[in-house]
């Protein structure tokens, strides 16, 4: 599948209809997600043929990706049930095979690392101090290959050194900087749209 | 929710040491076709708990899948496709898993499970 075949098919993904401020649920919109999903795939081979798992899923959107970038096995964690009852229509929808499972990333009742890849989308951090590295730990306990994972630029550096001093990650690479443009989803947005820029990091187990 | 699923989850209670594997309370099953890929099963085979997964696969009414299992039973393409079947087409709709240690019941509702902790088990 080509990268603009993709994107275009996420542009049907439904999003959240009442995002919750607590848990930073903001949208992974078509654009980002395709080529997270796509150069993971094409450049490292991390998707096809793999189990994948999605952190903080929300309404599916990597998970999905991963699904028709030919994952063999999806596994989608969230801790909204109204967000997995979205992405179950998604998949449904576009007829894609993915697990759900109603979870808190924090204890999360995985038993080891079983899937070969997450992909994940975490908070950012900003409304509850931490959330994104303890996402970020929960995937590096979980993955046998690689976590790809996107993160306030701004926090470049405390990224880096929390996945490798901290969290034991072999290493921690930022693949591209990316933009991440937010519809105003919360009523705090001033401007309509609010523009931030994102690393997509690699970090291998 | 599948098989392989299954074989992931723990329970994570707060001072339960030993949570897996959750045993499994069936109310309503269904199976869906997958497509069949040999090489998946194989690199997947060594990161199943066997003994967990023939358990699981007897709780849902498969008992084709035995309890000692050799890799060079990965070349038998009978013994691949029962695999096949048990790990990645049989979904648990409805019903429950339980905690081996406690007795906590994770309810399974719409192939979704449910493993949120309550305040005191964190």
């Amino acid at each position: 599948m080509k990268l603009k075949q993709l994107e275009s098919i996420l542009g049907d993904v439904s999003q959240f209809s009442k995002p919750k401020i607590d848990l930073e649920q903001y949208p992974t919109g078509p654009h980002i997600a395709s080529r997270m999903v796509y150069m993971a795939e094409t450049t490292f081979g991390d998707i096809s043929g793999k189990v994948v798992a999605d952190f903080g899923c929300g309404c599916g959107t990597l998970g999905i990706a991963a699904s028709l970038l030919e994952a063999s096995y999806v596994v989608g964690v969230d801790i909204d049930y109204q967000a997995l009852e979205v992405a179950q229509n998604n998949m449904q929808e576009l007829e894609v095979e993915m697990e759900l499972v109603l979870d808190n990333i924090q204890d999360l009742s995985w038993r080891g690392p079983v899937v070969d890849t997450v992909i994940m989308n975490p908070p950012f951090g900003t409304r509850r101090k931490g959330a994104d590295m303890e996402f970020l730990s929960a995937a590096l306990k979980t993955a046998t290959t690689s976590v790809y994972s996107l993160h306030k630029t701004s926090t470049r550096e405390h990224v880096q050194r929390g996945a490798l001093r901290d969290l034991k990650a072999k290493t921690a690479e930022v693949l591209c900087e990316l933009r991440y443009d937010l519809p105003a989803s919360y009523k705090f947005h001033k401007k309509r749209e609010v523009d931030i820029a994102v690393d997509l990091w690699r970090f291998t187990i | 929710m599948r098989l392989l699923t299954h074989n992931m989850l723990t329970c994570n209670i707060k001072g339960v040491t030993k949570g897996f594997p959750l045993s499994i309370e069936v109310q309503k099953l269904e199976t869906k076709e997958t497509d069949f890929n040999p090489d998946f099963l194989k690199n997947i085979f060594p990161k199943l708990e066997w003994k967990a997964f023939h358990d699981a696969a007897l709780s849902v009414g498969l008992n084709d899948i035995p309890e000692q299992v050799d890799p060079v039973m990965l070349e038998d393409s009978e013994f691949l496709q029962k695999f096949h079947h048990a790990l990645l087409e049989v979904h648990l709709e409805e019903g429950a898993l339980i905690c081996p240690e406690t007795g906590r019941r994770f309810p399974v509702s719409k192939g979704v499970p449910n493993m949120l902790l309550h305040e005191d088990e964190v």
